[in-house]
């Protein structure tokens, strides 16, 4: 049976640190695991919980988002009874279609929430990846009497770099699991329980918080919403233990890749049993010729590997040239490695060409980018 | 409803007994190729790519295979408001109603979904045939004729001609004679069993068929013999790309060798002249650490450990640690356990071939005799099997039955 809940997504998170992997398009939309973008992971974890009425907040750089989503038909969604709704901003007397923040959004597409005939909403961003359902979040929502229930996964600090935060939700909780303080991107904080951006609560909830915080003025959900209110409403937390990757910066966008290097990390993000969906592009099998050879990579359908491919992920479509050596890296889509070219530590944005011949190097701990279309 | 100007029917109906187990529970047509592909991938995605909005698939054995895959069309955006896909099995009639009793007699029954698009041509197809066409061009060919049929013809080797239905031209293309299989083959252009008609005239003649109680109902034997001999307006079209007649266990392997190499004979990376089909929804493929892969197609959802030497992995197949994969074919969501070896063969859906297995092994004395009809020298592991651990299966032979019950 179908959840009584419907997905909201925003999808305008302004992170300066994924470069030039956000110069033109939203995090949403930055390509992950060989195939996929972002938004998909949320997308597909929305659907797989059986829900489908989903609206998605368009905000900044929307443009390669909606060519990626179209009609929703590759996640279901291309329907007659609810489906996917993309709510781009435009401009009406109280709108000046520039969202100043979260809460601005979201007020803008009240219109959307207030039609949804289902009793609960998952609000949710779209930096954070991971796959699950939502129905044990949801039905610990219901049983706990929560007001708002927050999904958290326990992280490592001493592996975090404090100069990568971004959005970084601090829950400390009750034996209950109910919230009694939240802290936006604390410095020094010795709380592993961090938010991964995504929310339950009922729909009217969401209305009336909204409609408060504008009319005082606030303007993020995270920072005036959710901390404003901690002591006033009945927020819990939502314990996932499975793999979460945030697309924090360049850093943690590389690292998340290469760890789906990892089996363990591979199976949990892409376990059969909640497939991701993504927008099929109909791409012939990946094809080795002559001396092409991988080992411990990841390799999209449409790829010709000619050359030696080692430690790396390739996105659809991407042509390796005879004697060329890549290692370490992540080539996007369409990206093309001349003859002998030798590239490591190196991320390449869509569309990339890498003449013959080129030796191209970053270093584990600070990957270069070349940004989409440019030719070296 | 607005009218088509051409509608294609896929004759669809083929036991294809000769690909033996791969085809006992699907239709010919529903048997994977290339990797990600199903052979009705390609008419069907020749059409989209020729603008043909309507295809009829006729289909009277095992449709269930074909019906889930075809779905609504929407991997080939047939998913149409006016046109589409639509599988079309026989039925009942009233009191009578019959299966088809000949590809021209499938045609036949099927004039009522013909005439609901109202066309002005019919483009007949076979659904076991691997290649790229383009139907716009010989579209164009038939009305620039004139002509009440075009037949798209493939010059074939001189000592071949004697297994083909060979068409006799004129200077100007006219076909002028017809030989089914001749003993001394006139011409070298050999029917590839795709037609245009101008409609009209072939419900004309598939009328005066299905009254004749002599006729076998087929399109080589009756309907086009019967055109010739009534001096219509009969045209050749001359094709020359890569076409394979998947119909065999040794063609299928071969054509699916087709797409490996340098240069391969079948180039399937051609962003003009995609062939669509039904994604499977699976992860990029994954290539091990201690993985050797060469001269190989691997799709989406594979996970390989072992080697892989010119061979063809289909969606889902995983090979374990040491496992060798040599000159063979792979069918989506089979299992290679760590060790076990398999040489140029087929290995049908969902297989698991135990560990240390051997698979197109050299034949000894004590694998008994056994017959090879069918696959020649190509080791056949039939849809779901169970190959045991440490298992002899020598070259040729054909897995059907599970060879370890235990393991079941």
């Amino acid at each position: 049976m179908n959840n009584n809940a419907f997905g909201l997504i925003y999808t305008g998170e302004a992170n300066a640190q994924l470069r030039e992997l956000t110069f033109s398009r939203s995090v949403a939309a930055v390509p992950f695991g060989g195939r996929y973008r972002t938004i998909d992971f949320v997308l597909s974890d929305i659907v797989n919980s059986g829900i489908s009425n989903v609206g998605l907040i368009a905000h900044r750089n929307y443009h390669s988002l909606m060519d990626h989503l179209g009609s929703g038909k590759e996640w279901d969604l291309h329907r007659k009874r609810d489906g996917l709704f993309i709510l781009p901003p435009f401009v009406t007397k109280d709108n000046v279609g520039v969202y100043r923040g979260t809460v601005d959004a979201i007020r803008s597409v009240l219109g959307y929430v207030r039609r949804s005939a289902q009793r609960y909403v998952i609000l949710s961003g779209s930096h954070t990846i991971y796959n699950t359902t939502f129905d044990a979040m949801l039905a610990q929502h219901i049983a706990t009497g929560a007001d708002v229930t927050i999904m958290y996964s326990d992280e490592k600090l001493d592996e975090m770099d404090p100069s990568e935060q971004f959005d970084d939700l601090r829950l400390t909780m009750d034996e209950t699991g109910r919230v009694t303080d939240l802290a936006f991107n604390p410095r020094n904080s010795s709380v592993p329980h961090i938010g991964c951006d995504a929310y339950i609560m009922e729909k009217t909830l969401l209305e009336y918080l909204i409609e408060d915080a504008s009319a005082h003025g606030d303007s993020d959900f995270m920072q005036d919403v959710l901390i404003k209110n901690t002591q006033k409403f009945r927020f819990y937390g939502w314990k996932y233990s499975g793999y979460v990757a945030r697309l924090n910066s360049l850093n943690q966008f590389y690292k998340h890749n290469m760890n789906l290097l990892n089996h363990d990390v591979a199976a949990d993000l892409f376990s059969p049993a909640h497939p991701i969906y993504t927008k099929v592009k109909d791409e012939v099998p990946a094809r080795y010729v002559g001396e092409g050879r991988a080992v411990n990579s990841i390799i999209a359908d449409g790829c010709v590997i000619e050359g030696e491919v080692e430690n790396s992920i390739l996105f659809r479509g991407v042509h390796v040239g005879k004697g060329a050596k890549v290692k370490n890296c992540i080539l996007m889509q369409a990206t093309f490695i001349g003859t002998g070219s030798e590239l490591s530590y190196m991320v390449l944005d869509k569309g990339v060409t890498v003449l013959n011949g080129r030796t191209l190097s970053g270093h584990e701990s600070y990957p270069m980018i070349l940004r989409k279309g440019v030719t070296v | 409803m607005p009218g088509k100007k051409i509608v294609a029917m896929l004759l669809a109906g083929g036991q294809g007994s000769r690909l033996g187990e791969l085809t006992k529970s699907m239709a010919k047509p529903a048997v994977p190729f290339g990797g990600k592909y199903r052979i009705i991938d390609f008419p069907l995605s020749n059409c989209v790519n020729s603008d043909i909005d309507t295809v009829g698939v006729l289909t009277q054995y095992e449709p269930l295979a074909l019906n889930s895959y075809l779905g609504n069309g929407q991997a080939w955006d047939l998913d149409r408001n006016n046109g589409g896909v639509f599988v079309l099995p026989p039925y009942v009639r009233g009191s009578s109603g019959r299966w088809y009793s000949g590809t021209a007699n499938a045609i036949y029954q099927n004039i009522p979904f013909i005439d609901q698009y109202d066309p002005e041509y019919v483009l007949i197809l076979s659904g076991d045939h691997i290649y790229k066409m383009d139907y716009a061009e010989m579209l164009r060919r038939h009305i620039e004729k004139g002509a009440d049929a075009t037949i798209a013809v493939l010059t074939v080797p001189l000592e071949e001609a004697h297994r083909f239905g060979i068409m006799n031209t004129d200077a100007d293309g006219r076909i002028v004679e017809f030989e089914e299989k001749p003993k001394q083959p006139k011409s070298t252009k050999a029917s590839m069993g795709i037609y245009i008609f101008t409609y009209k005239m072939l419900k004309k003649y598939l009328v005066s068929d299905a009254a004749d109680e002599a006729s076998e109902n087929d399109f080589g034997k009756n309907i086009i013999p019967n055109m010739i001999n009534d001096g219509r307006k009969m045209f050749a079209w001359d094709f020359d790309g890569y076409w394979k007649d998947v119909g065999t266990i040794g063609s299928l392997w071969e054509a699916n060798m087709d797409l490996l190499g340098e240069s391969p004979k079948f180039n399937l990376y051609d962003k003009e002249w995609r062939i669509y089909s039904r994604s499977p929804i699976m992860p990029p493929h994954y290539v091990g650490a201690g993985a050797e892969v060469a001269d190989s197609l691997i799709t989406e959802g594979c996970q390989v450990n072992g080697a892989i030497r010119h061979s063809v992995l289909f969606a889902g197949v995983i090979v374990e640690p040491g496992a060798v994969v040599e000159d063979s074919i792979i069918m989506p969501n089979s299992v290679i356990k760590k060790g076990a070896v398999v040489k140029k063969a087929i290995v049908g859906e969902n297989v698991t071939i135990g560990e240390k297995a051997l698979v197109g092994c050299e034949k000894l004395p004590s694998d008994g005799e056994y017959d090879t009809k069918l696959t020649g020298d190509i080791t056949l592991i039939a849809n779901s099997m169970i190959v045991a651990g440490g298992i002899r299966v020598p070259k040729g032979k054909v897995i059907s039955f599970v060879t370890d019950p235990a393991e079941n």
